[in-house]
């Protein structure tokens, strides 16, 4: 399959950016860095389909088409990451509005683990958990 | 006829869930659709698997297109017993989940909860029943974007924050698979399991390698393997008992059944895969150690849950028949029995009114004979103490293991009896702390209700604790089920010829 250098650098780019966002604590570039990575990933499919080529429809000749199936694909893949961008920012907005910003939290429980041992300075056996008992 | 029963457990939720929107005004409409949709699903189930295991694979080609264009449903024994347990979970989780609404609410209230859950129900059938790899990812959508609703339902502050890890974990796997699939397509111009099978021995093996290693990276984010569990313990506990439970026994499964059917029919290994073998054994350990740490006991079945994962992949691992025999038993008893724990837990929540273990006044067994007997048969279950069907299924795995080629293999089974034991040892503190002792009288929560216990949800509990009981009783047909379902999926050139039809 001949490949296309230019289609292969855009791609490698968007990846590359799209990962970068999708590290950051800001829910807003996370999401940002999603919708660049579904761009790039719908993007691949086409790459993947081969060069382009003449509309594949009904009645012309099969060589000269381009690979239909990936665009059918690709399609899908647009619909349902459309749907699930839509709910993120609709997390988003309720998380700002719930926490007051949209940073991704630690998980609360497992910074009170960590820092269990410290703070408490019984023994974490069985018995010692149960220190609600009269 | 026989290829409109493959079709229905992914169409008839699919339709039912636009009914139960349709009805939401009308009082019970909603939950007799439900109801129905699932229990036909049952039954549609149960005869498929009769006619699987009688007759053969049946394959159902959409739209009529011959493959491997267009979309082929199978069904083989593997896929039918999927399909089976995962019915009885999804029934037994609804009643479960309509006697806590009801409870809480009331009759008249309409819920959301219906259609979402119906929706996930098609998501998981279809992925139990797809036949290439793009449906795959469809019919995984279709479950996780259900799933991202059910999780977010009754938002709170806690809830965002779990389930924006939960979303975003989900969604990168999700791109992740769709460059697997674009990956996949490029080097072989096709994404019919079958044909991919046949296609991909041509291939370089290196990148035939690369690729199998990809897809075992980015279902391994769905199915939580360590160490790509870490969205798992911190998103699950927080989501109400019910949906904690339908969660934990299907979706990660679901990510287990695709490993075992991807790398079986496209990758076609032949020998033991040392790679997925260290990650069944990290993942076992991790696990389990994670799961003694816990204080919160949803926190602590949800690494269980993320160790015993691994007691799955061990057995795919080793790619022998007595190894993949042992992962089907295993799939099929832990999808009823971690359900089942989470449902008893949630009903241990509900009384006391706690999930802490610290906070946990204790004397559940002397208050709840029943629920005690129920938690104490469903963690003996999970331990695999015998004669019930983790046993069986664990023995099976520990055979496999122990007549595998690679020491590897003996190296796992011995890593899995310790992490029965710590699952054991995580279980009974659970049993000491909240069933022991005299306790006093629970106090419940304001969010978590009046603390009163259905009878349904006491029932659907229950049924999925028999569930597993009744597998240890029938364990010699199951047995004899998983293993002609292992002697198949092994066997890729008829699966191929079932698919593509008649060229071998």
């Amino acid at each position: 399959m001949p490949i296309n250098i230019t289609l292969v650098v855009v791609l490698a780019v968007i990846y590359a950016a799209g990962f970068y966002l999708l590290m950051q604590r800001s829910l807003m570039r996370v999401l940002l860095g999603i919708v660049l990575v579904g761009h790039g990933a719908n993007l691949f499919l086409q790459a993947a389909g081969g060069p382009a080529g003449e509309p594949a429809k009904v009645g012309k000749a099969l060589g000269a088409a381009s690979d239909p199936l990936p665009q059918a694909m690709a399609l899908t893949a647009i619909v349902i990451t459309f749907a699930v961008t839509v709910l993120l920012l609709a997390l988003a907005y309720r998380s700002s509005v719930l926490l007051k910003d949209d940073e991704v939290q630690d998980d609360v429980e497992d910074r009170r683990l960590r820092r269990a041992p410290e703070t408490e300075d019984e023994p974490a056996s069985v018995i010692s958990l149960r220190e609600g008992e009269p | 006829m026989t290829g409109l029963l493959v079709a229905l457990p992914a169409l008839l939720p699919l339709l039912a869930a636009g009914l139960s929107l349709l009805v939401s005004r009308i009082r019970h409409a909603q939950r007799v659709v439900s109801g129905v949709a699932l229990s036909a699903v049952l039954v549609d189930a149960a005869i498929l698997l009769w006619i699987v295991d009688s007759h053969g694979a049946v394959v159902l080609r959409l739209g009529g297109y011959p493959p491997p264009a267009g979309i082929t449903l199978v069904a083989d024994r593997l896929s039918a017993l999927m399909l089976l347990v995962s019915a009885v979970v999804t029934v037994v989780v609804m009643l479960y989940a309509l006697g806590q609404r009801v409870t809480d609410h009331g009759r008249t209230a309409t819920t959301s909860f219906h259609p979402v859950y119906l929706v996930l129900t098609a998501g998981v059938m279809l992925a139990y029943l797809t036949g290439d790899l793009f449906t795959l990812f469809v019919a995984f959508e279709l479950m996780l974007t259900a799933s991202y609703v059910l999780i977010t339902r009754g938002v709170t502050a806690d809830r965002v924050r779990a389930a924006m890890t939960y979303v975003i974990t989900g969604l990168t796997s999700t791109l992740l698979l769709i460059t697997l699939i674009a990956l996949v397509y490029a080097a072989t111009g096709t994404v019919n399991l079958a044909d991919l099978g046949a296609k991909l021995s041509d291939v370089d093996p290196a990148l035939r390698g690369a690729l199998s290693l990809l897809f075992v990276t980015v279902i391994g984010i769905k199915a939580a393997v360590v160490p790509l569990h870490f969205w798992l313990p911190d998103s699950y506990p927080t989501a109400p008992a019910p949906i904690t439970a339908v969660f934990a026994g299907l979706l990660t499964k679901v990510g287990v059944y695709a490993l075992i059917r991807v790398q079986t029919a496209v990758f076609a290994h032949q020998d033991a895969w040392h790679v997925l073998l260290v990650a069944a054994l990290i993942t076992m350990l991790l696990g389990a150690l994670g799961a003694v740490a816990q204080d919160d006991v949803n926190r602590m079945l949800s690494f269980l849950l993320v160790s015993h994962i691994g007691f799955m992949l061990f057995g795919l691992g080793l790619f022998s028949e007595a190894g993949l025999t042992g992962a089907i038993l295993y799939a099929l008893h832990h999808i009823t029995v971690q359900a089942g724990l989470f449902l008893v837990l949630g009903l241990v929540a509900r009384h006391t009114g706690a999930t802490s273990l610290r906070r946990m006044p204790g004397g559940v067994a002397r208050q709840r004979p029943l629920l005690a007997v129920l938690f104490a048969t469903g963690a003996a279950n999970l331990a695999g103490l015998p004669p019930l069907s983790g046993f069986l299924a664990k023995v099976t795995l520990l055979r496999g293991g122990a007549v595998s080629d690679t020491e590897l293999g003996v190296v796992l089974a011995g890593a899995a009896v310790v992490t029965s034991f710590v699952t054991l040892y995580a279980l009974a503190r659970v049993w000491v702390i909240a069933f022991w002792g005299t306790g006093r009288e629970g106090s419940a929560d304001a969010d978590r209700s009046s603390g009163e216990l259905a009878p349904v949800m006491t029932t659907a509990c229950a049924v999925l604790i028999g569930v597993g009981v009744a597998m240890a009783a029938f364990a010699g047909p199951l047995s004899a089920v998983a293993d002609r379902a292992a002697t198949h999926v092994l066997d890729v050139t008829s699966y191929r010829s079932a698919v593509l039809g008649g060229e071998p």
